[in-house]
């Protein structure tokens, strides 16, 4: 057995970090969360007041509508992402000529800052200046304005999305098959396993931590996108595209209201911690049992 | 797995990078023309090619100044998280330690904070708190290459956790039979095998640091601003100056494009030592 403190001394690091530059603010936030506090209300101090916020966020429509959006946002984004990327990668691991070159094209748009990305799509949609609402209208008569009509909106937000990240969930697996071993493959073309059965009880579970890790990452950053979208659309028409990333920075930056906004803050977090907790057991009960040790 | 047929690979590959390019090209489109230019009908075709947009972000010294201030922070950034997430990795897969699971878990968390409301205390933190003497943490670059790592570790910790835990701990354990030290098999063993995973990784964290906005506007102000932010200086209450910002969006594209390259070739790498060839 192998001394554990060596353990305790590798992971130290990460955990000093990530508890001054995390835990903390996130204590602050947990506190400002049972006061009062706006700045520029006629009363500008702090004053205590329980868990009155949070019985707010309950009858706040504004809020609910705008994390069930994050929530379907979230979910129409990463799902086409994860599909795409697994059926790209599976693609990179072939040989074909120019595939360096490819590959560096099709991780290009990962490498655009979010400002920019919701600049350039804004750029492309805007009527009067953007190619996509001319084209539309010229060629098939249809009328594309996404600051009116809230689904082509929000389908425009997915769409931006599945082009801006797709290449992370590419990427994350074409790591994964790379690094795979190939005896299982071997083992499972000399039991006469067809494509499908490969797939299905070889490269899935192998894989299985790299979607997972993917999956994750892809929904925790969708339920905070802000820059993007607030370049895109602004949050609008109504509150269309109003994600909740936005819908807090909002409420603390223009509006000050910062107990109000440290409430939210934490209810979507302890959401989020939630809803990718469930994910987690779920999928990752099931592999364990398939897997007895 | 399947049989390969190159044509038309390179056919899917053709028509898959139109889709990619397009937006990019219509940025460079929109760098390539004037004010006025703009607002006419949307073409595809770039008639003359409108250099002021360009030359002005290259020839000011507060746009350089962002510039390096990116790189400095992105690269540092990513450097540091790939390896304390290395280590951490490491000890979470092959070591007994008790509540780990939760510790991992807890790692994860820190990247699902809505980012908003966690600005006003990491703002009075930087300017009040994290302060020596004259040395305040607020505007300079380790700062934010510190707090980058809320968000990036997590992230390294998930993506490599999966990589190293398929790493067969038979490798490690023949290797300590042979009398190799803890350092020398994680520099040995587990670094080769889990360089493909380890590039991805450190590609995606400088790609994260480097197009972090909010935390950059709220916690710089003059000497640590980077590049993101100064894109965000082109919209204006008096409107927006699209044209420059989409010629600084393409500049910053280089050093990016530069760093992938630099970073892909080890994922080849990797292709080609552990691939599972059909």
């Amino acid at each position: 057995m192998r001394s554990q403190t060596l353990g305790w001394l590798f992971l130290a690091p990460t955990l000093l970090i990530l508890a001054v530059f995390g835990l903390t603010p996130f204590i602050y936030v947990l506190v400002v969360s049972f006061f009062d506090w706006n700045s520029f209300a006629a009363d500008p101090t702090m004053r205590f007041s329980g868990l009155s916020n949070y019985r707010q966020l309950v009858f706040d429509t504004g809020f609910l509508m705008s994390l069930w959006n994050t929530l379907k946002f979230g979910i129409f984004a990463v799902v086409s992402q994860i599909v795409l990327g697994y059926f790209l990668a599976q693609l990179f691991m072939k040989n074909f000529p120019l595939k360096g070159f490819f590959r560096t094209i099709h991780t290009l748009p990962l490498m655009i800052a979010p400002v920019a990305v919701g600049a350039t799509w804004r750029l492309m949609t805007v009527p009067g200046l953007g190619p996509i609402p001319y084209y539309l209208n010229q060629w098939f008569g249809y009328e594309f304005l996404i600051s009116r009509f809230a689904g082509q909106a929000f389908l425009t937000a997915v769409i931006m999305d599945i082009w801006h990240w797709t290449p992370l969930v590419t990427l994350t697996l074409l790591a994964a098959l790379s690094s795979m071993p190939k005896e299982p493959f071997e083992q499972a073309q000399i039991d006469g396993a067809n494509r499908y059965q490969t797939f299905w009880y070889v490269t899935l579970p192998m894989l299985k931590p790299a979607i997972l890790s993917a999956l994750f990452i892809r929904l925790m950053d969708a339920m905070r996108t802000v820059d993007e979208i607030w370049m895109l659309t602004g949050g609008g028409p109504g509150s269309a595209t109003r994600f909740i990333g936005l819908y807090i920075w909002r409420i603390v930056f223009p509006k000050t209201d910062y107990g109000y906004g440290s409430a939210m803050s934490l209810i979507t977090l302890y959401l989020t911690i939630v809803l990718c907790w469930l994910l987690y057991a779920g999928l990752v009960a099931r592999r364990d049992l398939r897997k007895p040790e | 797995m399947t049989r390969n047929r190159p044509g038309l690979s390179l056919l899917f590959w053709l028509a898959a990078s139109l889709v990619t390019l397009f937006p990019i090209y219509w940025m460079f489109v929109v760098s390539a023309r004037s004010r006025v230019e703009l607002f006419s009908a949307p073409s595809f075709l770039i008639k003359s090619f409108f250099s002021e947009n360009y030359l002005n972000t290259i020839h000011d010294p507060t746009y350089q100044k962002y510039m390096l201030n990116s790189i400095v922070i992105a690269t540092s950034n990513a450097i540091l998280v790939t390896i304390l997430a290395l280590l951490a990795c490491y000890a979470l897969s092959r070591y007994k330690l008790s509540g780990k699971e939760n510790i991992f878990f807890w790692t994860i968390t820190n990247r699902m904070a809505p980012p908003a409301a966690f600005l006003l205390p990491l703002f009075l933190l930087y300017t009040q708190v994290f302060v020596v003497g004259d040395w305040k943490m607020f505007d300079t670059r380790i700062g934010l290459i510190l707090l980058y790592c809320v968000f990036n570790l997590p992230f390294a910790i998930w993506t490599l956790r999966g990589v190293i835990d398929a790493i067969p701990r038979e490798l490690d354990e023949a290797a300590y039979v042979d009398g190799a030290s803890t350092l020398q098999v994680l520099f040995h063993v587990i670094l080769p095998l889990a360089r493909p995973g380890l590039a991805v990784t450190a590609i995606l964290c400088w790609v994260f640091a480097w197009n972090e906005y909010l935390f950059a506007a709220t916690l710089t102000s003059v000497n640590a601003r980077t590049i993101t932010t100064g894109l965000a200086e082109f919209v204006t209450v008096t409107g927006t100056n699209w044209g420059q910002m989409a010629a600084t969006a393409m500049l910053t594209l280089i050093p990016a494009v530069l760093f992938l390259a630099l970073v892909q070739k080890h994922i080849v790498a990797g292709l080609t030592f552990g691939a599972v060839k059909g």
